[in-house]
């Protein structure tokens, strides 16, 4: 009954979306100027069947991972070390925190002159959205980490690294997944910003590209493609993060 | 193993949590400590674990006390596995730090939980086991890391009456012999489970209800 509903709503928007475009509505928003879904739909068959999409799909995977995995390597490793070592904490937190507030994106004019490619800039771009959360949500669940852990650990004998390995890294990782998930969110807002102002290939530079020659159809399937990317990887994240948490009480999972 | 604790004082002047106390555990002796809640007993428990800084001496056999060692186990009152290890790889946790082959440690650690009763529950995490079965667990582990001295801080303090008195049988059976410094607020635990009773305050005490009562009163 209510997956009834739920598929007769998503429905229901596409039948308005059809009429809408179809009949050329114009009451304030202009419905004219938007394809229609059967014009979308056709669109991304066409597309699918074609080498170009996968080639740009690529190229997008390609930056986000690349952005995102290093992003993921250096908040987790910084974000123990700054939270474990107060001297480390007081030596990298406040360059950290100035640059913190600045959205990624607005970065883009640094990028281009920092790097001699733009697909390295790209890259840097979707690292830096990532970095923050990660390092912030790694950083708050070490401290919050309860101490009888790391004690028992300690009184079992067990010398700094093996506390770091065997309670730290794991006992923060609910946390840390927090932020992975938050990451990669605001990593694929940034990489597709990023394609759309600088890049040569991707979902996004496709979609503005499509835009600029006024292929309408286009730009809908390039959005409708992020969305399912950005759905796709996130989804990912979830689904690892549930896998090696396992152990969180159930009312914590929800 | 014998336990010295020399003129113990934690924390500073008026606000010392300790001060200048003693006491010496005896090879192979079980001592408790009583007292109630917030009297330090917790504080003398992690003083001698090494967790954490003291003026005075602790020593074991002999050994001055510099911090926290596999030679001193804690047992704490609840929540001291790891949650993301199963019942036979936080027994199993000791053994990994020192390095004992995989294979082999896990054999002994599953002996361990055999020993404690709970031969069948290894894969199980800490939350799908109950409390009594938890603190078996904990005293696995502590079994496993074969430490010169046990030091138990209210080990069983959030168990329900009938559990406790199964798990204070347990201790009885498996810490005889061992050299066993264990912390309680329950008189009657601490008749039942100590060699001998300290009080806190007001030191070694007979081994009686009414006089341990009137210690923890004075």
């Amino acid at each position: 009954m209510r997956w009834a509903l739920r598929i007769g709503s998503l429905a229901a928007v596409l039948v308005l979306w059809q009429v809408l475009t179809a009949s050329d509505a114009r009451a304030w928003l202009r419905f004219d100027q938007l394809p229609t879904v059967v014009e979308v739909a056709e669109r991304f068959v066409t597309q699918i069947g074609g080498v170009e999409y996968y080639h740009d799909l690529g190229n997008s995977l390609a930056r986000i991972m690349t952005g995102f995995l290093l992003a993921a390597v250096l908040g987790i490793a910084l974000g123990v070390l700054i939270a474990r070592a107060t001297w480390l904490g007081d030596l990298l937190g406040p360059p950290l925190e100035v640059v913190r507030p600045i959205p990624a994106i607005a970065l883009v004019p640094i990028a281009i002159l920092l790097f001699p490619t733009d697909e390295q800039g790209i890259v840097f771009i979707t690292f830096i959205a990532a970095f923050f959360p990660i390092l912030v949500s790694t950083r708050h669940a070490v401290r919050a980490l309860p101490t009888i852990w790391e004690d028992a650990v300690r009184t079992m004998g067990g010398s700094r690294v093996q506390v770091l390995v065997r309670v730290v890294l794991p006992g923060t990782l609910p946390g840390v997944f927090g932020g992975l998930s938050v990451g990669m969110g605001v990593a694929w807002i940034c990489v597709i910003s990023a394609e759309m102002i600088s890049g040569q290939f991707g979902v996004g530079y496709r979609t503005w590209q499509a835009y600029t020659v006024v292929d309408y159809p286009g730009v809908i399937v390039g959005m409708i493609t992020i969305g399912l990317l950005g759905y796709l990887t996130s989804a990912a994240v979830e689904l690892l993060g549930r896998r090696v948490t396992r152990w969180l009480p159930r009312e914590a999972l929800r | 193993m014998s336990l010295s604790v020399r003129s113990l004082t934690v924390g500073y002047g008026r606000s010392a949590v300790l001060s200048d106390f003693s006491l010496s555990v005896a090879d192979g002796e079980f001592v408790v400590v009583a007292g109630p809640s917030g009297c330090g007993k917790s504080t003398l428990l992690r003083a001698v674990a090494g967790l954490i800084p003291f003026s005075g001496a602790i020593s074991v056999d002999g050994v001055a006390v510099r911090g926290p060692s596999r030679d001193r186990a804690l047992v704490f009152q609840e929540d001291g596995l790891l949650p993301w290890r199963t019942a036979l790889r936080n027994v199993e946790l000791p053994l990994a730090l020192q390095g004992v082959p995989r294979s082999l440690r896990r054999a002994r650690a599953a002996e361990w939980l055999e020993r404690v009763g709970l031969a069948g529950f290894e894969d199980h995490l800490p939350r799908e086991l109950s409390g009594g079965m938890r603190q078996r667990v904990q005293l696995a582990r502590t079994l496993a890391q074969q430490p010169s001295v046990v030091l138990m801080d209210e080990p069983f303090g959030a168990l329900d009456a009938q559990t406790r008195s199964s798990m204070q049988e347990l201790v009885t059976e498996v810490l005889s012999g061992t050299t066993t410094l264990f912390v309680t607020h329950d008189v009657d635990e601490a008749v039942l489970l100590g060699d001998r009773v300290v009080v806190l305050g007001a030191g070694e005490v007979e081994r009686r209800r009414d006089a341990i009562l009137a210690a923890v009163k004075a």
